[in-house]
């Protein structure tokens, strides 16, 4: 009974990383199923020679950057706001969750309706403020498009930081602000030297698994702008998906797939590595 | 002393609830207003400039969906692949999960690693070869593509989840279970299982909300005969027209099972998240 349920597990889990390298290296169209030629590591040439391969790399670290810093940035504000006692602090931190419990689709919608050039609220909204002078084509702009998918993943990903580090803060030990509070320190300094070092080992989990999440969250871009205007907000696991889904060629797809696992593989060991040295 | 009593709300007041009350508006306008949406007349949500505040409320648009489009098949599938998710997931795991936590076989570390490590592999890495798999097995746009799909990419959160909750749990008591005559099995079942169901229940909610929101591979694995509601909802995104009405009430419904659910196994899986750092 265990044996069975632990060699499925790993079956299910790991035979789709084994196919995706096998695939990485053999020629798969999708139309001619029966020939697959192996062609060594062509496709890693050809996905690294197209200059779309490149931008979508640094699109993905703007993705990942700005997300993540702001997701944290707001996380971490709500955390300490919600850590001070009010009345309704039990209903604040239940509803500040609802983003984070929407499917992508969904908070793709709400944006892209939000976000319309005739009909999107924010527009209006800003035109009546004074703060546009006239209605901005959001997700249709190279420039502005990005700065709109991010502000969406934003919105989803922040409950996560404010109720994971509001745990962690939960977890500190009040003498120790009664303490910091005796030797004269004030709220920052608290905040400096008993919050964040009370919270180092959540923080450094919390946000090695959010830059996970968020580099590898393709379906939120592929619903509000499917990579456009042009490739501008195309990231990497988003090139790699459209390369085998609209483009049918699955073995450059996965060496795509590859290339891309082992970037994040590597940035998440130096992370590892780092906070453990620390 | 009443003085700065009033003085402390008022610092209260400005320095916490009010930011509380920008963030809580943050957080929520965006949903509110979808739904708001879904209960107004084509008429207001197509006329440019448009107005904020709506003059007439209408369930046109959910009762044409419900009526006249397949969205409630669509909703049936999401429910089947959700349950199947759930049901495959926990049989598969809540195994695992023991086996880590009390058998000490050879690669039992480096298993439990890759377990973790491979949270972090690329959904495309995972979508990519079960096409190809599935398409081969004459399994695609079936339940059973779905499920397995599903399955795949939560059963590592759920092992490792499941796993923290074994181990809390003294091994003292299976010893004792053992020692009465039960086979591993039956400790597994009238032993652990009452103890964790507070854990299964958490990990069974977030693996039935993971399955219900998601949407790349219900796209790839299914998509004509089986259709959830993520990927039913995209085709109302027409090539000239959007059908905002219909997208909104959609967007409505299919939001509030997961949002209930998260609500109430919040505390949960945030604990689960929180134990996972301290042993990561």
């Amino acid at each position: 009974m265990l044996t069975p349920a632990l060699a499925a597990t790993t079956f299910l889990v790991l035979i789709p990383v084994v196919e995706t390298l096998w695939m990485s290296l053999h020629n798969v169209i999708l139309f001619r199923p029966r020939s697959a030629p192996f062609v060594g590591l062509a496709n890693y040439a050809h996905a690294l020679a197209d200059p779309v391969f490149w931008s979508s790399l640094g699109n993905s670290v703007i993705w990942v950057g700005g997300a993540v810093s702001l997701q944290f940035g707001l996380g971490l504000g709500t955390a300490l706001l919600l850590n001070r006692s009010f009345a309704w602090r039990g209903i604040a931190r239940a509803l500040v969750v609802v983003p984070w419990a929407l499917p992508s689709v969904i908070i793709g919608l709400i944006w892209t309706w939000m976000l319309d050039f005739n009909l999107g609220v924010l527009n209006e909204i800003g035109v009546r403020l004074g703060l546009l002078s006239a209605p901005i084509a959001w997700l249709a702009q190279p420039d502005t498009a990005m700065a709109a998918v991010i502000l969406a993943v934003v919105w989803q990903g922040f409950p996560f930081f404010a109720v994971t580090l509001l745990a962690g803060m939960q977890a500190i030990p009040f003498d120790l602000y009664e303490a910091a509070a005796l030797d004269g320190a004030g709220p920052f300094l608290r905040f400096r030297y008993v919050t964040l070092p009370g919270l180092a080992e959540v923080i450094a989990t919390t946000l090695l698994l959010r830059m996970i999440w968020v580099a590898n969250s393709l379906d939120l871009i592929f619903v509000m702008t499917g990579g456009g205007p042009g490739t501008a907000t195309q990231t990497l696991p988003l090139h790699a998906f459209l390369t085998a889904w609209s483009g049918g060629n699955y073995g450059e797809g996965s060496a795509l797939a590859v290339i891309f696992t082992l970037i994040l593989l590597s940035v998440v060991v130096i992370h590892v590595r780092r906070t453990h040295r620390q | 002393m009443i003085e700065r009593k009033r003085f402390a709300r008022g610092r209260r007041l400005v320095l916490t609830e009010l930011p509380i009350v920008a963030i809580l508006g943050f957080a929520l306008l965006p949903w509110m207003w979808m739904m708001l949406s879904s209960f107004r007349p084509d008429a207001e949500l197509t006329q440019s400039p448009i107005t904020l505040w709506p003059r007439t409320l209408t369930l046109a648009h959910h009762i044409e969906l419900l009526q006249r489009t397949s969205f409630i098949w669509n909703l049936r599938d999401s429910l089947v692949v959700a349950t199947g998710t759930v049901s495959l997931g926990l049989m598969l795991s809540l195994p695992a999960a023991y086996a880590f936590s009390r058998y000490r076989f050879r690669g039992r570390q480096p298993l439990r690693v890759q377990f973790l490590v491979i949270n972090m592999f690329p959904v495309v890495m995972l979508i990519l070869p079960l096409f190809v798999l599935m398409r081969q097995l004459g399994l695609l746009d079936t339940y059973y593509a779905l499920i397995a799909g599903h399955a795949t990419f939560t059963l590592p959160f759920a092992s490792w989840m499941l796993t923290s909750y074994v181990d809390g749990i003294p091994v003292s008591l299976d010893e004792q279970a053992a020692v009465d005559g039960a086979t591993p099995l039956q400790v597994l079942l009238r032993v652990i299982l009452p103890v964790v169901m507070p854990g299964v229940v958490a990990v069974g909610a977030y693996m039935f909300i993971a399955s219900w929101n998601e949407y790349l591979f219900a796209l790839m694995l299914a998509g004509q005969h089986v259709r959830t509601v993520t990927v039913a909802l995209q085709l109302f995104i027409g090539e000239n027209q959007i059908q905002w009405g219909l997208l909104m009430a959609g967007g409505t419904l299919v939001a509030l099972p997961a949002v209930i659910l998260f609500l109430f196994v919040q505390k949960q899986l945030v604990g689960g998240l929180t134990k996972g750092a301290v042993v990561g």
